[in-house]
C-alpha cells in the first residue's frame, strides 16, 4: 500500500503542483507551440505520482522494479516533463529547450531520448496496450511493479482503447491502473458534443473492469483511488479523474480552445501572475 | 551454374521437396521457446495459419492471442519488447504491419522495441483469397522505416534462420512469409550470414545480373537454366535482406553485368527491386527491369494462373533477360 498522506504533506504537494503549473506557462511560452489546457488540469494528478506514489529514483531511472508511468495522451507531456525536473531527473534549465532543435524534450515523448520516458506518445489510443505490454511482462517475469496508463478522454474515441480495454479484462491484470483525465474537452469541442463517451462506468465495468471516480485535483481522493486500485485483486482498475481543463489559470479553464495553444507573453505574465498569488489570495514575491 | 560453396539442394531443379516458409517461422520458434525464456508469442485469431499454434500449445504462459485487434497485438508487443522481452507478432501481412502501420511505427520502430513482425501470407501467391488478403505493398511500408532490418527468406529453411537467428538483436525486425508451400533451395548446411546476399547462379561471362527476393528465387533459378541453355550467362542473387541492402554484392556483380533485373511479388513501385535502383543510382546508374506488380492489385485465382498473368514466372524472366541484353547492346 502506498502511505497516507496527512495534511502537512498535502500543503507540501499542493504547493508543488502549484509549481508544476508555473513552469508548464514558462515551457509553453518559451517553447511558443504546444498544449496548455490537459497540461494544466492533469498537474495534480503528476504531483501525486511523481511525490508520493510511484516507486522510481531519478538517479537511476532504468530502476529493475520501478513502477511505470505511461502516458498515452502524449501532448500534455509539458506536465510531465515539469513534474520530472522538479523530481530530480533533471535540472530544470533543461524544460527551457522544449520544442527546439537538439532537445531531449520532444514535442511529443520519445522513449531513447529521454531516461524516465517509458514509451514514446502522439498517436492517441496506443498507450493502454503498451501498458499491457508492460504489464504481461512484469506477469511473466513475477516482478512486483505496478503498471499506471494516463490516458484522454478524447482518445477514448479510438478504436484500439477498447481493443486494449478487452484484452486488460479478459486477462485480469490486477497490475494495471489506468487514470482517464476526464476534462471533457477535445481539439473541435466538448467531447459530448463531438462524439459522446459516455457512459463512461457502465463501459468500462460491461469491459470487466474495477471502475472508481475522483476529483483529479483533490490529491488525497486521488491517493486513495490509487490505493483502492492496489487492493482489488481479481480486475485491472480504471481511474476517472474528473479534472478541469487548464485549470489554475481562469482565463484558460473549461475552454477547449486552449487544447493546443501556448499563451502569449501578456497571458503567460497574468497566467504567473495568477499562480503565483493564488488568486491573489497572497502576494507574490516576484511579479 | 549453382554455386557449390553454397551447399544448395542437388534436386531443385528435378524433384524438389516443397515446403512453406511459414513453416519454418513455426519451427523456429518452438527452438526459441525451448531456448530463450524471454520469447512472447502474439497473434491476431490466426494461430494455426501463421503456425504459431505449436508455440501455443508448448508455451501457454508466453503466448497472447489478442482477438481479431492488430493495432492492439503491435503495442502489447511493443510494451513487452521495452520490458526485456523479444516479441514476435503473428498475422497475415496486409493487416500487420498493414492494418497497424502507424502502431508500429511509434511503438515499435520509434520506440525502439524488442518486436519481430511476421507478415504472412504475403504476395499474389495468396491467390483464391484475392487482393484484399494478398500483400503486395509490405515491404515498400517498412522500408522505410529508419533502421529497420526487412529479410523476405527465399525457402523455409532459410526461414528458420532468419527467424531463429533475428532473436540475437533487439532490433526491430519485418520478416516476410509466404503460405504456399515452395520448393526448399538451401540445405542446413548452406551458410546464413544476414544482411549479405548470397550468389546461388554463377557464370564464367554472365550477361545479366537477376536479382530475386523470396520464393520467386527458385523461379530466376529456372531462368537461368534455361538461358544458359540458350548460350546465355547469368548471375543469380537470393536478396533475403532487403534492409540493409549488401551493396557490395550488388555493386560487384553488376560491374561485371552491367545489367540488372529484379523479381519480387510485390508491387515494383517501393519494393526489393526499388531499393536497388535507389542504391545504384548513387553509386553506378544502372539498365534495370523490374518484374513485379506493374501498377495494379492482382485478383483471384490459382497461384500458378497469377504468377503467368502478372508476369511473374520464370518464362517472363527470360524474356525480361533478353530484351535488356538488346538494351544494352542497343
Ligand atoms: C491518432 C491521433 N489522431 C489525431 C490526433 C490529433 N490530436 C491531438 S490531441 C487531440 C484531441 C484529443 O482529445 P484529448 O486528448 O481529450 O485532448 P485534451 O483534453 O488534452 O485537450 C487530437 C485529435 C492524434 N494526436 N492522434
Ligand atoms: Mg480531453
Amino acid at each position: 500500500m502506498i502511505e497516507q498522506i496527512d495534511s502537512t504533506k498535502i500543503k507540501i504537494l499542493n504547493e508543488k503542483a502549484n509549481k508544476i503549473r508555473e513552469l508548464i506557462i514558462e515551457m509553453l511560452l518559451t517553447a511558443g507551440s504546444g498544449h496548455s489546457a490537459g497540461s494544466l488540469g492533469m498537474a495534480d494528478i503528476f504531483t501525486a505520482f511523481y511525490f508520493h506514489i510511484l516507486n522510481q529514483d531519478p538517479k537511476n531511472p532504468n530502476m529493475k522494479d520501478r513502477d511505470r508511468l505511461i502516458l498515452s495522451n502524449g501532448h500534455i507531456c509539458p506536465v510531465r516533463y515539469a513534474a520530472m525536473a522538479l523530481r530530480g531527473y533533471f535540472d530544470i534549465s533543461e524544460l527551457q529547450t522544449l520544442r527546439k532543435i537538439n532537445s531531449r524534450l520532444q514535442g511529443h515523448p520519445h522513449r531513447t531520448s529521454l531516461p524516465g520516458v517509458e514509451t514514446s506518445s502522439g498517436p492517441l489510443g496506443e498507450g493502454l496496450s503498451q501498458g499491457i505490454g508492460i504489464a504481461l511482462a512484469a506477469k511473466i517475469d513475477k516482478a512486483r511493479y505496478q503498471v499506471y496508463v494516463i490516458a484522454s478522454d478524447g482518445e477514448h474515441q479510438e478504436g484500439n482503447i477498447w481493443e486494449a480495454a478487452m484484452f486488460a479484462g479478459k486477462m485480469k491484470l490486477n497490475n494495471l491502473t489506468l487514470v482517464i483525465d476526464r476534462n471533457n474537452i477535445q481539439i473541435d469541442g466538448f467531447t459530448e458534443d463531438i462524439m459522446p463517451l459516455e457512459p463512461m462506468i457502465d463501459k468500462y465495468k460491461s469491459f470487466n473492469w474495477h471502475v472508481i471516480e475522483v476529483d483529479g485535483h483533490n490529491i488525497e481522493s486521488f491517493i486513495n483511488a490509487i490505493n483502492e486500485a492496489k487492493s482489488i485483486f481479481e480486475k485491472p482498475t480504471v481511474i476517472i479523474a474528473h479534472t478541469i481543463p487548464g485549470k489554475g489559470v481562469d482565463f484558460m479553464e473549461k475552454d477547449y480552445l486552449w487544447h493546443g495553444s501556448p499563451p502569449n507573453k501578456e497571458q503567460a505574465k497574468e497566467a504567473l501572475q495568477e499562480l503565483r498569488t493564488l488568486g491573489n489570495k497572497i502576494i507574490s514575491e516576484h511579479q | 551454374m549453382l554455386n557449390k560453396d553454397l551447399y544448395l539442394n542437388e534436386n531443385i531443379f528435378e524433384n524438389p521437396t516443397l515446403e512453406a516458409t511459414r513453416d519454418g517461422y513455426g519451427k523456429a520458434l518452438l527452438q526459441l521457446g525451448e531456448e530463450n525464456p524471454n520469447i512472447v508469442v502474439l497473434t491476431a485469431d490466426l494461430a494455426e495459419s501463421t503456425r504459431v499454434d505449436g508455440f501455443e500449445k508448448k508455451f501457454p504462459d508466453r503466448f497472447f492471442d489478442c482477438g481479431v485487434a492488430e493495432q492492439n497485438m503491435a503495442a502489447i508487443a511493443a510494451g513487452l519488447g521495452v520490458s526485456g522481452k523479444t516479441a514476435y507478432i503473428s498475422s497475415y501481412a496486409v493487416f500487420s504491419p498493414g492494418k497497424n502501420w502507424e502502431t508500429l511505427r511509434t511503438t515499435v520502430v520509434y520506440n525502439h522495441s524488442n518486436v519481430k513482425i511476421a507478415g504472412h501470407h504475403s504476395g499474389i501467391m495468396t491467390g483464391p483469397d484475392g487482393p484484399t488478403h494478398q500483400a503486395t505493398e509490405d515491404i515498400a511500408i517498412t522500408r522505410c522505416w529508419p533502421k529497420m532490418k526487412v529479410i523476405v527468406p527465399a525457402d523455409s529453411i532459410e526461414a528458420y534462420k532468419a527467424t531463429y537467428n533475428s532473436s540475437k538483436s533487439e532490433d526491430p525486425y519485418y520478416i516476410r512469409f509466404t503460405r504456399d508451400k515452395t520448393p526448399i533451395i538451401t540445405t542446413s548446411e548452406t551458410p546464413y550470414d544476414e544482411g549479405k546476399i548470397q550468389t546461388f547462379w554463377i557464370s564464367n561471362n554472365p550477361q545479366v545480373t537477376i536479382a530475386a527476393t523470396g520464393y520467386m528465387l527458385y523461379y530466376a533459378l529456372i531462368a537461368a537454366l534455361n538461358l544458359q541453355k540458350d548460350g546465355i550467362e547469368t548471375e543469380v542473387l537470393n536478396v533475403s535482406s532487403i534492409k540493409p541492402l549488401d551493396q557490395d554484392t550488388i555493386l560487384k556483380s553488376v560491374s561485371r553485368t552491367n545489367a540488372i533485373i529484379t523479381i519480387e511479388d510485390h508491387q515494383v513501385d517501393g519494393g526489393m527491386g526499388s531499393a536497388i535502383s535507389e542504391m545504384l543510382s548513387r553509386t553506378r546508374p544502372t539498365l534495370q527491369e523490374f518484374i513485379g506488380l506493374q501498377n495494379t492489385f492482382a485478383e483471384s485465382g490459382d497461384t500458378k494462373d497469377l504468377i503467368e498473368k502478372y508476369g511473374l514466372s520464370a518464362k517472363s524472366i527470360q524474356e525480361k533477360t533478353l530484351n535488356l541484353i538488346k538494351r544494352k547492346n542497343g
